[in-house]
């Protein structure tokens, strides 16, 4: 409890209008304590305070905002997820090939007891984890190793669930030695032959191909303030705008949050998140997550091979805005 | 961006000249190899496909170009040439995107950055899509994607081999996520070709980096690649200052990409042709 409550104080830039409000909590708990007075009835006031200051301030988040939400060190990690989510999770390693990629989880889990392959982008809470996890970005390596399960679930009838939460797949010399282009387009090809249901779900960054080198799924779902694009705000202002300082433009411009890709098709459902985001409470965040999944699987589950392929290249055909003259 | 970046950008901007503007003004004799700098006369690089006779620099080509290097004469049947980019997001960076799609049409001459048919290459019909570099960078929005689809569905109808030539610096960022999802769309239609035994051969030329050899550059049954092509995930500057170090020398080029296995040839363009021609009557016979 007291890690949550210590989560809860680590304020994003555009919360700071709570440091005020938690610092008279602080002094009234602190009176509390000493036992001289009875402040429940304050504390209780002033909780709720920050609660509806927080609501109000989550409830008109701009795009670039949002961008700080969904990559936020205390937002969850795919490992915690699967933990809340899935029961009797197993974590496979390694890509049959050259090595296993800490930045990319994979595993075998039981959803409400039935049998699935789990995997995902795995960020850190610290600058320690995130260097020992390559900061969510991995290496064609870790694609492989999503491909190799991916198959794994096939060959056994198993449903795949993957989570989505990487700044984009690692730019690095031996990622482009090791062929980052086509381990990321041979996901691609072959997410789309997968005989079995499979439910994306993009908890923080989406970033560009290597999000959605494991995000090929029937239905993609999207946490409310999570973000999915092909370059992130900072490059695109970089490159289009030749000035990386107007990233919150580029965000607004670009249109990379749930709500936007929900308008244009992009994304299957909306994920609620607790008020002021999943960081807030993360089992609550877990457990809407885990209502979205079983929602969107079950009538996936009737689906024949041959439907479920069909489901997904109709999915992804239509994608696209163009006029034909 | 660091000096040495300006200068690569200055070279790049003056090759575009040479090749866009220079060459292709009639009257215009001589040109400069971007590369080893020697002086040309410009109808002998025209007759030598465009590569410096001096130190095999391969210049770019234009879609046009290139159907002339590798078709029959008059065998070109140009598909789905009516399709066009429309600013769907109201996108705004330096310029409206829907001012840049129409100065480039015009600046140009093509209305996209793939042009996509059916053609003969010797006595083998094929579906042939060629990306053209001089359209916005080759960069792939909705309509590249959805011309390379309707070239991979069509040729699964007519069961006939597809051959594309690939030059691109990735995914349309104008077009945002709906661009990233060309990648998903063309991947797809790859994979149904593959499912029905029909062949797939990428020609990968200079450059071809980013969401273009993420998805369906890189996916060539056979993939052939034009000597000192620069194809890659990252583009080299990304990546230097991401590392921090120094690339290798030769890094990202089509002999590098050999070397570490992830192309099956590096193709001289005066071979070009009768190499896939070869490839393709092994698939016939």
């Amino acid at each position: 409890m007291a890690k949550a409550e210590n989560k809860n104080r680590v304020l994003l830039d555009f919360e700071k209008p709570l440091a005020e409000l938690y610092q008279k909590l602080d002094k009234l708990l602190a009176l509390q304590k000493s036992g001289k007075m009875d402040m429940s009835e304050e504390i209780k006031m002033l909780e709720k305070r920050i609660e509806n200051t927080r609501r109000e301030i989550f409830s008109n988040l701009t795009p670039i905002e949002i961008v700080q939400v969904a990559r936020f060190l205390q937002r969850p990690t795919t490992l915690e997820y699967i933990n809340m989510i899935f029961e009797d999770f197993v974590e496979l390693h390694g890509d049959r090939n050259f090595a296993d990629d800490p930045a990319l989880v994979a595993g075998l889990a039981k959803l409400d007891g039935r049998s699935v392959v789990v995997l995902g982008h795995q960020k850190g809470h610290s600058t320690k984890e995130n260097l020992a996890r390559n900061f969510g970005m991995a290496n064609p390596e870790g694609y492989r190793k999503a491909l190799r399960v991916m198959r794994l679930a096939e060959r056994y009838g198993k449903p795949i669930i993957s989570f989505i939460d990487t700044p984009g797949a690692y730019p690095g010399i031996g990622a482009e030695e090791r062929g980052q282009a086509e381990a990321i387009a041979k996901n691609l090809r072959e997410m789309a032959e997968l005989t079995v249901p499979f439910i994306a779900v993009i908890t923080g960054e989406g970033g560009s191909g290597g999000a959605l080198g494991i995000a090929m799924g029937n239905r993609v779902l999207m946490m409310e303030f999570a973000i999915y694009s092909v370059i992130s705000p900072e490059g695109c202002a970089s490159i289009l705008f030749r000035d990386a300082t107007r990233a919150k433009e580029a965000a607004v411009n670009m249109k990379i949050t749930a709500k936007d890709l929900y308008e244009l098709g992009v994304i299957d459902e909306i994920i609620k998140e607790p008020i002021g985001g999943a960081h807030q409470n993360p089992e609550l965040a877990a457990k809407n997550i885990k209502s979205a999944i079983i929602k969107h699987l079950e009538p996936l589950l009737s689906l024949s091979h041959r439907e479920l392929i069909a489901d997904r290249y109709q999915k992804y055909r239509k994608m696209g805005i163009f006029k034909e003259e | 961006m660091s000096i040495h970046d300006w200068f690569k950008r200055k070279k790049l901007q003056k090759e575009t000249e040479y090749t866009h503007e220079r060459l292709d003004i009639p009257g215009n004799l001589w040109v400069k190899c971007y590369k080893c700098k020697q002086t040309l006369f410009a109808k002998d690089l025209e007759n030598n496909l465009k590569v410096c006779p001096k130190c095999n620099y391969h210049f770019k080509l234009t879609a046009k170009e290139r159907i002339k290097q590798l078709t029959e004469n008059d065998s070109f049947k140009e598909i789905d040439a009516s399709l066009i980019s429309v600013n769907f997001l109201n996108f705004r960076d330096t310029k409206d995107y829907g001012d840049r799609i129409k100065e480039t049409m015009l600046k140009s001459g093509l209305k996209e950055a793939i042009v996509t048919g059916f053609a003969k290459i010797g006595e083998i019909e094929v579906a042939l899509g060629i990306m053209d570099f001089s359209f916005m960078g080759g960069s792939m929005g909705s309509v590249v994607g959805e011309k390379f689809t309707r070239l991979v569905e069509a040729a699964l109808e007519k069961k006939v081999p597809v051959v594309v030539v690939s030059t691109s610096g990735g995914a349309r960022m104008q077009e945002s996520i709906m661009s990233l999802m060309q990648m998903a769309k063309t991947c797809a239609a790859l994979g149904r070709l593959r499912e029905n035994g029909i062949p797939y051969i990428s020609v990968l030329t200079d450059p071809t980096t980013g969401g273009v050899s993420a998805s369906y550059a890189m996916l060539g049954d056979i993939n052939i690649a034009e000597p000192g092509a620069l194809i890659g995930f990252a583009g080299p500057r990304v990546i230097e200052q991401t590392i921090r170090q120094k690339l290798p020398a030769g890094f990202q080029r089509a002999e590098y990409l050999l070397e570490h296995g992830m192309v099956d040839i590096v193709c001289e363009r005066k071979k070009l042709k009768e190499t896939l021609l070869k490839i393709l009557r092994f698939f016939r016979d």
